[in-house]
């Protein structure tokens, strides 16, 4: 190989990793049963193919943050962003293995449950703290937004300086309100949708496009 | 012997000589004896992520199972010229109150009222 070649291969990839936009990983944080799962699959499946973790009605299904990486979004106007979305486990400030009882599960399942959901929260506010670089607060939108853990979440987020989305999850079922939630976070864009039948996923893409990119 | 509940108040005054690591092991020490916590000056959203965190490393099966907690809705500080300036405002944190979730229970919360609901153990 020629020392001209050489050299043009040697500035190419400076120039490579100096331009290269680095992939910013979008966190999905919410209390537990919000359907963060349900939207991390749905945001894979339509972008990738492939989907992140399992869901299920009981509190506490997702118990470790998982990521799938590289999903690229275009937007309306053909602009894109390439993301990693990590599924976060609910956050809460408390567990007690005995709600596990309440779904069949039995005692040893459901302390374990409770002992992995427990490290998966902690896990989740490291990864916060430490690896997030936006976020998509995901809220059902049949339940009150106005818990502490939700204000306290978005307080923590925002002292962080990240962007971040508000979904009002749910909007299928009849008692949904997401108007409550844009009343709760009026300082944050509040797209409500339904992440089981995707009505207005096209909005939240839309919108992640602009807030994230 | 006669049942209670403690309850410690503790001053802003006190609160402001305590690192943020001192602060959340005073609670959480006090909360896992039952004790129920009112802190005249809420904890920072750094303080508070870590309350979270270290709350979810100490419970326990048939134990320790969480807090509750609960603040008032916090108010942004009118910010000054400089703060206007750089875009800089912090959000004012109040009292707060925090307790194990197993005897603390919220009844109601608006801008300047809590109502709260505690058992004895």
């Amino acid at each position: 190989m020629s020392i001209f070649v050489q050299a043009k291969n040697r500035v190419s990839k400076f120039l490579m990793a100096f331009f290269k936009k680095k992939r910013s990983r979008i966190g999905i944080y919410g209390p537990p049963n919000a359907g963060k799962t349900t939207l991390a699959n749905r945001i894979a499946r339509d972008w990738t193919g492939e989907v992140v973790g399992p869901v299920s009605e009981i509190p506490h299904e997702t118990r470790r943050a998982s990521r799938k990486q590289d999903i690229t979004i275009t937007g309306n106007n053909g602009s894109t962003i390439t993301i990693d979305i990590v599924d976060t486990p609910g956050v809460t400030t408390k567990i007690d293995y005995k709600e596990f009882l309440e779904y069949g599960v039995g005692k040893e399942e459901a302390i374990t449950r409770a002992r992995e959901a427990t490290e998966g929260v902690a896990e989740a506010m490291h990864w916060l703290r430490e690896d997030i670089d936006g976020v998509i607060y995901m809220l059902d939108s049949t339940e009150d937004p106005f818990l502490q853990v939700n204000i306290m979440m978005v307080g923590i987020i925002e002292s962080r300086k990240l962007p971040v989305l508000i979904v009002a999850n749910k909007i299928d079922l009849p008692d949904a309100s997401p108007q409550r939630i844009r009343t709760a976070f009026p300082q944050h864009p509040v797209i409500p949708i339904s992440s089981t039948e995707g009505s207005n996923i096209e909005e939240l893409y839309e919108k992640m496009v602009l807030h994230f990119g | 012997m006669q049942q209670g509940v403690q309850i410690d108040l503790i001053s802003e005054e006190r609160l402001s000589k305590l690192t943020s690591m001192e602060k959340i092991h005073m609670i959480l020490d006090d909360v896992r004896q039952g004790t129920i916590v009112i802190l005249e000056k809420g904890l920072d959203p750094e303080e508070q992520g870590t309350l979270i965190e270290m709350t979810m490393h100490e419970i326990l099966p048939d134990g320790f199972n969480g807090i509750e907690i609960e603040t008032y809705p916090s108010h942004e500080e009118a910010p000054g010229f400089l703060q206007r300036l750089l875009g800089r405002t912090r959000p004012e944190s109040r009292l707060t109150v925090i307790g194990p979730a197993n005897q603390l229970r919220m009844i109601r919360k608006d801008k300047d009222l809590i109502s709260a609901w505690v058992s004895s153990r």
